[in-house]
């Protein structure tokens, strides 16, 4: 784009660089905690911390052990396979939560509009019976359905901040609470909940079940229902879970990237986002763009729930109102380390995906039990978060070699502007303060 | 080695930056007691002079002497412990602190690991006392004025017994009755014994304060001249290299049709009951400067929030070339008028955007820069760097330059490039010069009047008297939310104009019927 600028000192690559400079300090610290435990605990030993260090770097090339007891390595197509599975819904959150930032909001009710997706996903899933309705169409009604849940969900505490000015955080945090217990509420005691499977208690009936009319009465068997399609993955994943998720949810973030950098509706999204004052004097309806970016954040939760159910291998643990689920939390790891960028999402999320696999592995092959493996863990995920903090250290360090005359009365933008996120959640009590009636509502 | 003459001087400062030289060989000494000038356009180097001063760049080359002898300054504490202390232009305060806590910051005097406030709060009151410097100690920054935060900034540097004090340009915020309070101010601590070093780029200001003048330009040093020696019109010259107009010269205007037509307009107050703009009527019309003058605060802000439509009217009609807009949405109102908003910060850029991004802020719908949805990045670069190029807006990388790293007078420059290439009837400029050089201001105004003389009419509002005076063909004065006079700037003066903005002197009745 602007070919003056050397590679090196470009936005871009002062982007990436600290996204990768974060996780190689993640791993790093990992490593050294994984050492410390290893050395400190007589069932592990020395043998078992180096081994487990080596798993913390390169636990998705691990295949087991040998004969001789001895970590063997090369490609793992089950591992690879899962990580890609497991990196849908992760993937769609960290989009959710990005797409929110870049337009200046902090989209913390990801976990809301998740449950709300599930919801709705599974009750059109399991409702429609696909003797009737071809699979594939059930499949994609469910899938837009559950996306239309999560931006409704989410546009809730975009209405509330755009016209009552209320801090959009608190309103997700509120939506949480009740999505959580209105979904509860929705399935206890209805005809979803698996009875089939008599040890699953509390779970509800996984998609790959289709409603079948068997003797004049309706029931559910096992493989009549909706799968997300392979679309080939898994003969290049053989043992896996994957399916034809990944596909999608890399298209969608593509999507969102052209959105949101390409359309007059990306720029005036962003516009709102970077300066709600500045895009109302320009003409631009604050008030509408605000509730559209939290609609669109929400139906991006709601595409990481509807592919994750859809996948028909995975059940719903209905009992949720004492619990949010955690994917819709880890979107945010997962957009602050791609610095909110769409197509950086894909990666962050394989990432977070990964280390999922790396932690398994951990517990199945050392002595490091799945406690300390999920503390190791979530000190890879907090440091790696951390790529703001890295970016602003780089971007000051440049600043401080070439930007002399400039910086003549701006003592902190440096700081401000690599900080998006913290100013996302800091600029809305003021927005509060400075509350102003639309104009343009007239 | 106390006899030196010069409390502070900065010998042969030479800063580098990769491409630029920042301080090319500046020398500047400050005699003891003297209020001397730092000039220069934005970008000549003055921040990076103080910066080095400060301790938070070292020179290539260079030294620094107090009182005659070498000193390093290696941190902003060293040049604190030196006894330099500096009101920046952005005030470093902490809003919900009392002004109290503000001013003891950092220097509280504790006992035992207690505050010990009282005696904290006798020598600040010792200190306003002796100056004059009222501020109501226990109310919180955030509640009091812009004029009562610097006067808290004045008084930090004055609990820590500085003795060298710096002002960066501190009257860009102030009314004119505070700026003359603040030269009132200064002059008292020169005749204390304090040496102050005041950075500025108003001629007036620094003719009627200072004693000595330093001139800085693009990073150079180009001498340092008594006022007594010199005027307005030399030291313009020095600071931009080129004899610069001060004067705005314009023809008689020729106004013709009316293009806004105001009556009966009321904006309401925020947070208070009463109206901010009361009852306002009158026209301005193609071809001429129509300014609204007054001290900030008597609603000027609002009367053009309601006018484009950023704040709703409670009453009143707003014609605009024979339409009613009161009711209408902002972007509607923009297919006639254009706006130069007061906040250029707030309002005017968005600030993380590249410059091709604001120079669209209005028009990217416009069929020329999208097509179904999708913005044409070709179209809206060669856009804004036509605009670039016509209006001479300077910047680090051109179109893609971030516009938070612009200068102040090319950010404003490029919003005047924006809105007057809309081409629209009606320009609403407010204080479309605030802060900036002479050089900018010259080229400002040469536009403001070109676009008049090509038959758009033109509703200044600004607060610089000077600037009223010359380049408006009628005046109205606000004062608190009415418009109490309109005076033709040909048969008026500035004493004048005072009175009315200081509500003294009115001469429309049917305003103050409510």
């Amino acid at each position: 784009m602007n070919n003056k600028t050397p590679l090196l000192r470009r936005d871009g690559t002062v982007k990436l660089l600290s996204s990768l400079l974060s996780i190689v300090i993640g791993l790093v610290v990992g490593g050294l905690i994984v050492l410390l435990v290893g050395a400190g605990n007589k069932s592990i030993g020395i043998t078992g911390a180096w081994e487990g260090l080596r798993l913390i770097f390169a636990g998705i090339l691990s295949t087991g052990r040998d004969a001789a007891g001895s970590l063997t390595w090369g490609f793992n197509p089950a591992n690879v396979g899962n990580m890609l599975f497991r990196a849908v819904p992760v993937i769609m959150t960290g989009l959710s939560v990005a797409v929110a930032f870049k337009t200046g909001l902090f989209n913390i009710g990801a976990p809301g509009q998740y449950l709300m997706s599930t919801m709705v996903t599974l009750i059109i899933a399991l409702s429609i019976p696909t003797t009737a309705v071809p699979a594939g169409l059930v499949w994609l009604l469910a899938f837009v359905g559950g996306m239309v849940a999560g931006a409704l969900w989410g546009a809730i505490p975009g209405i509330v901040k755009a016209f009552l000015n209320i801090n959009e955080v608190l309103a997700c945090i509120m939506t949480n609470w009740i999505a959580a217990n209105l979904v509860t509420w929705v399935f206890d005691g209805s005809v979803y909940r698996n009875v089939v499977e008599n040890t699953k208690t509390g779970y509800i009936y996984s998609t790959a079940y289709g409603l079948t009319e068997v003797d004049g009465v309706w029931t559910y068997v096992k493989g009549n229902g909706v799968q997300t399609a392979k679309m080939g993955l898994d003969k290049i994943f053989p043992g896996s879970q994957v399916n034809g998720g990944i596909i999608i949810a890399i298209l969608l973030a593509v999507l969102v990237w052209v959105l949101m950098s390409k359309t007059t509706l990306g720029y005036q999204l962003k516009a709102c986002g970077s300066n709600r004052h500045a895009a109302r004097y320009a003409g631009i309806n604050d008030k509408r763009n605000i509730v559209l970016s939290m609609a669109i954040a929400g139906s991006m939760a709601g595409a990481a729930a509807s592919l994750y159910y859809l996948s028909g291998n995975t059940e719903f643990y209905w009992n949720t109102y004492q619990s949010l689920p955690a994917v819709g939390f880890n979107g945010i790891p997962v957009a602050l380390l791609a610095m909110s960028n769409p197509i950086g999402v894909i990666f962050s999320g394989v990432f977070m995906a990964m280390l999922d696999i790396v932690g398994l592995q951990l517990t199945n092959l050392t002595a490091y039990n799945e406690f300390i493996t999920d503390v190791i863990i979530a000190v890879i995920v907090y440091l790696s978060a951390f790529s703001l903090v890295i970016r602003t250290l780089l971007t000051a360090r440049k600043k401080s070699r070439d930007d002399g005359p400039n910086a003549n009365a701006d003592s902190e933008p440096a700081a401000a502007e690599a900080m998006p996120a913290a100013d996302a959640a800091d600029a809305t009590p003021a927005d509060a303060a400075n509350s102003e009636q639309g104009g343009e509502q007239a | 080695m106390d006899n030196s003459p010069h409390v502070i001087e900065m010998l042969h400062i030479t800063k580098e930056f990769p491409g630029i030289i920042a301080n090319d060989d500046i020398t500047l000494q400050l005699r003891r007691g003297e209020i001397h000038a730092l000039l220069g356009e934005n970008g000549a180097g003055k921040s990076t002079l103080m910066s080095v001063l400060f301790g938070l760049y070292q020179p290539e080359k260079g030294e620094i002497r107090k009182n005659g002898q070498k000193v390093k300054i290696n941190n902003p504490n060293d040049a604190t412990a030196l006894g330099i202390g500096m009101v920046h232009q952005h005030f470093k305060l902490i809003d919900v602190f009392t002004v109290l806590d503000n001013i003891i910051l950092g220097a509280e005097t504790t006992k035992m690991g207690f505050l010990q406030k009282k005696a904290a709060r006798e020598k600040v009151e010792a200190i306003s006392k002796k100056y004059g410097l009222h501020v109501d100690l226990d109310a919180k920054v955030e509640d009091i004025t812009v004029g009562m935060q610097q006067r808290v900034e004045i008084l930090k540097m004055l609990y820590r017994d500085n003795e060298i004090l710096i002002f960066d340009e501190p009257t860009a915020v102030l009314t004119p009755q505070e700026i003359d309070e603040l030269m009132a101010t200064m002059k008292e601590f020169a005749k204390e014994g304090k040496s102050i070093l005041f950075i500025s780029h108003k001629l007036n200001e620094i003719m009627a304060v200072a004693d000595r003048v330093s001139v800085l330009r693009k990073g150079k040093y180009i001498g340092t001249v008594e006022t007594k020696d010199t005027d307005k019109q030399s030291l313009s010259n020095m600071m931009v290299g080129r004899p610069v107009q001060l004067e705005v010269t314009k023809q008689e205007a020729k106004p013709s049709d009316v293009i806004l037509h105001v009556e009966n307009f009321i904006v309401p107050a925020k947070g208070r009951k009463d109206n901010a703009v009361n009852k306002v009527t009158f026209d301005v019309r193609a071809g001429e400067i129509v300014c609204i003058a007054g001290i900030d605060g008597n609603g000027q802000t609002e009367l053009v929030h309601g006018l484009t439509g950023l704040d709703k009217c409670s009453s009143g009609t707003v014609t605009l070339c024979g339409e009613d807009i009161s009711k209408s949405s902002i972007r509607s109102r923009g297919t006639n008028m254009s706006h130069i908003p007061e906040d250029r910060h707030k309002h005017g850029l968005i600030l993380d955007f590249t410059l091709e991004q604001n120079m669209v802020l209005q028009r990217y719908q416009e069929p020329r820069f999208q097509k179904a949805g999708f913005i044409k990045p070709a179209a809206v670069r060669e856009y804004a760097e036509e605009l670039i190029g016509e209006y001479d807006v300077r910047s680090g990388q051109g179109a893609v330059t971030v516009a938070r790293s612009m200068s102040g007078g090319n950010q404003q420059k490029a919003i005047i490039a924006r809105e007057i290439d809309r081409d629209k009837p009606l320009i609403v400029a407010v204080q479309p010069t605030r802060g900036l050089d002479v050089g900018a201001i010259e080229y400002i105004h040469g536009q403001l009047v070109a676009e008049r003389d090509k038959g758009k009419a033109v509703l200044l509002v600004s607060l610089e008297l000077d600037e009223v005076m010359s380049l408006s063909d009628r005046i109205l004065v606000m004062y608190e939310g009415e418009i109490v006079g309109e005076l033709d700037p040909k048969q008026t003066n500035v004493q004048e104009l005072g009175l009315y903005m200081a509500g003294a002197k009115r001469d429309r009745k049917e305003a103050s019927e409510v």
